[in-house]
């Protein structure tokens, strides 16, 4: 690459860079903006403050939105758990058994997985509400779960399938069982591919907001994208905009550190090595 | 260490289609089996059902005495070598040597002692705490080997293990595997599609031709008294030549003039038209360099040359010759089966490197008449195999096994085995 062309790539790249980042940063600056400054069309808050994160934190709104970062949490994590465990077993059997109605599923899965989920949000509403499920963990636990399960079996089998064979043949001669050739070979091996679901697993759950509405009305289970959507400002003439900058800001920062840590397991090429390449 | 044996082995796929086509077969204990032929023979097939990794459809599959058909591949206790290598990426060399005796649980200072034994015999001592990624094609190799010889297996299976390494490389392993087996003693099955491991390796050579035994028996019987066309023109590297021949009293006519058969030979073909004269490149030789004293033990002809490669220790010419449609596109067949295109009729012939016979010139050749074989162009069979000599050579390789077994239960001893 010569010198000029160099140079344009990194110009690009800062362009792309700035365009996608730019509206992040402006939440940012929202969420320190004071009450009167917002409405200001500046980037940069003339005054740096913490109000909002101290509403939302400590203050009024906090009634609100503790409770539901903690639903948040907990729902997201145990969905993700379920849906990495279920789909680890279903990926695995598609990749490596050939049985009746294996394109069946995988193409339900797929139909599932485009199926709008608004259009089943108001018949769950109402059987929820029947059996007692409504406005709980587990009601929100289950929705999830079928939205995240199509799309962690088609990532999870597709890594399964990048793992050569051979490898669990060779487990097998050396005296394993298919269950000790399955967890002491091909979970090491497929770990990136389990932690890139977890984490796409993870971010479906965390950021629906079609069912955390509809399904809850309390925070013993309403998620952060929901209780956003309920914040209100200090009158009703004030838009809660700062309090929900701020908010907004609190719940990317489990994505980015999550994104952050797992990074290095999510480069596939572990497999490297294994066979003759 | 034990004995394998098959009886009757069948092994049909979901469309019926026999990959394997009743295969009875004895390796005696502390053999070194060679399983040889094309591409899609079945011999992959025979060893994985052999380590239990494929179903068999029917027959017997004794190991050790025992009939292991319904045994999972982990009860059957026996090492194997696949041919990517199959090495654990995210375990160091040392986990992926002791990963065997960590399943059986073996003791840590045990495992210690006898991966470290393992690692002496393949000289992996400084590798061993790296990754297989880090490791170059010959050392992945070995530590493959190392899986396979760390315990105490009753076998060795390798599934053309060299196939993946250059070939400078695949000479030295090649020594080195023969070495290894002789030393520990193991029987061992070995499948390539490569005759120079066949014949180097191998105490016996099992040659398979869709699914089915052509012949087993000692490289050299294989060499010198092939059963059929198929066996004749797979083994030897240039292959046998087949010319069209016919027969006329004791005489054959060829493209190449005539041969003389003695009267053994000529009983043996008696009676039939057209024939197929298989003869090996070495028994040409350039006319002008042969002793007097040989000429009248086979025949002269003149050929034109068509190309000469000179290999320095070695030259070969190569001399069309016309045959008649119904030999060529059987021979074209035969050598489509043996992997090979060949597009016209023509002999390789073996001349001495000092020879300087030209390209495209006419030139004399002498043929050693002696040892040509003489084969039924329609059922392949060979008509003049002289099986006693050819049990005498096998019997003889067998010896020489046997010998070496006892050598080395009397010197060396097996990896791990205190």
């Amino acid at each position: 690459m010569s010198r000029r062309e160099r140079t344009w790539w990194i110009v690009g790249g800062i362009v792309i860079v700035i365009y996608c980042l730019f509206p992040i940063a402006w939440i940012i600056s929202l969420s320190f903006k004071p009450p009167p400054d917002i409405a200001n069309g500046q980037f940069l808050p003339s005054s740096f403050s913490w109000e909002n994160y101290q509403l939302i934190l400590t203050g009024a709104a906090s009634d609100l939105f503790l409770p539901a970062l903690r639903n948040s949490f907990g729902i997201c994590l145990i969905a993700t758990f379920i849906s990495c465990i279920l789909s680890m077993f279903a990926a695995y059997a598609i990749a490596r058994l050939d049985f009746p109605g294996k394109k069946l599923i995988l193409s339900a899965a797929l139909a599932v997985a485009i199926f709008p989920v608004i259009s089943i949000v108001t018949p769950l509403f109402n059987l929820w509400r029947q059996i007692g499920l409504y406005d709980t963990w587990l009601g929100l636990i289950i929705p999830y779960l079928s939205l995240t399960l199509p799309i962690s079996i088609w990532t999870m089998s597709a890594f399964f399938r990048e793992i050569p064979w051979e490898m669990e043949q060779a487990a097998q001669v050396d005296g394993a069982t298919t269950w000790q050739a399955f967890r002491k070979v091909i979970v090491p091996l497929a770990a990136p591919g389990v932690f890139t679901t977890a984490i796409i697993a993870f971010f479906i759950a965390w950021n629906d907001f079609a069912y955390g509405i509809s399904l809850t009305s309390t925070s013993a289970a309403r998620p952060v994208p929901a209780a956003l959507g309920l914040f209100t400002g200090a009158s009703q003439f004030v838009s809660p905009t700062g309090s929900i900058a701020a908010a907004a800001v609190i719940v990317t920062i489990p994505v980015v550190v999550l994104v952050l840590i797992f990074q290095r397991r999510i480069v596939a090429g572990l497999t490297n090595g294994a066979v003759k390449g | 260490m034990a004995s394998i044996e098959m009886r009757h082995i069948v092994k049909q796929y979901g469309d019926g289609f026999p990959a394997v086509n009743d295969v009875s077969l004895d390796i005696a204990d502390g053999e070194f089996m060679i399983l040889v032929g094309p591409s899609g023979c079945g011999k992959s097939t025979l060893l994985r059902m052999i380590v239990g990794l494929e179903d068999i459809t029917s027959g017997d599959m004794i190991i050790g005495g025992v009939r292991v058909n319904d045994k999972a591949p982990r009860d059957r206790n026996l090492s194997m070598v696949f041919q990517n290598y199959a090495l654990y990426p995210h375990m160091t060399v040392f986990e992926n040597i002791a990963f065997p005796l960590r399943l059986a649980k073996t003791p840590d200072d045990e495992v210690r002692r006898r991966v470290n034994e393992a690692a002496d015999v393949l000289e992996l001592h400084e590798h061993l705490e790296r990754k297989p990624a880090n490791l170059s094609g010959g050392q992945r190799q070995r530590v493959a080997m190392g899986r396979a010889i760390v315990r105490q297996a009753e076998a060795f299976l390798f599934d053309e293990p060299l196939s993946n390494l250059d070939a400078k490389l695949r000479g030295q392993m090649r020594t080195e595997i023969s070495r290894l087996q002789r030393r520990l003693g193991i029987t061992t099955v070995y499948v390539t599609h490569d005759q120079t491991e066949a014949m180097t390796l191998g105490d016996r050579v099992c040659v398979l031709r869709k699914g089915k035994i052509q012949q087993v028996a000692s490289p050299r019987e294989l060499y010198e008294q092939p059963v059929n066309l198929f066996v004749a023109g797979f083994i030897g590297s240039p292959p046998m030549n087949f010319l069209p021949a016919t027969l006329q009293g004791n005489r054959l006519e060829t493209p190449f003039g005539h041969i003389d058969l003695d009267e053994k030979r000529a009983a043996a073909v008696k009676g039939r038209e057209l024939l197929l004269v298989g003869i090996r490149p070495e028994y040409f030789e350039d006319a002008s360099l042969v002793d007097e004293a040989k000429r009248p033990l086979g025949s002269m002809f003149r050929a034109r040359v068509d190309v000469t490669e000179w290999l320095g220790d070695s030259q070969y010419a190569y001399i069309p010759y016309e045959a008649p449609e119904a030999i060529t596109t059987q021979l074209r067949d035969l050598s489509r089966e043996l992997d090979s295109e060949e597009l016209r009729t023509q002999a390789i012939v073996s001349i001495d490197s000092t020879s300087r016979i030209r390209e495209g010139r006419e030139a004399e050749f002498w043929l050693d008449s002696r040892k040509v074989h003489v084969f039924d162009p329609t059922t392949g069979e060979n008509l003049t195999r002289d099986a006693e000599a050819g049990a005498e050579l096998t019997r003889m390789a067998n010896q020489d096994r046997v010998d070496q077994v006892e050598d080395a239960k009397a010197g060396a001893r097996t990896v791990g085995a205190a």
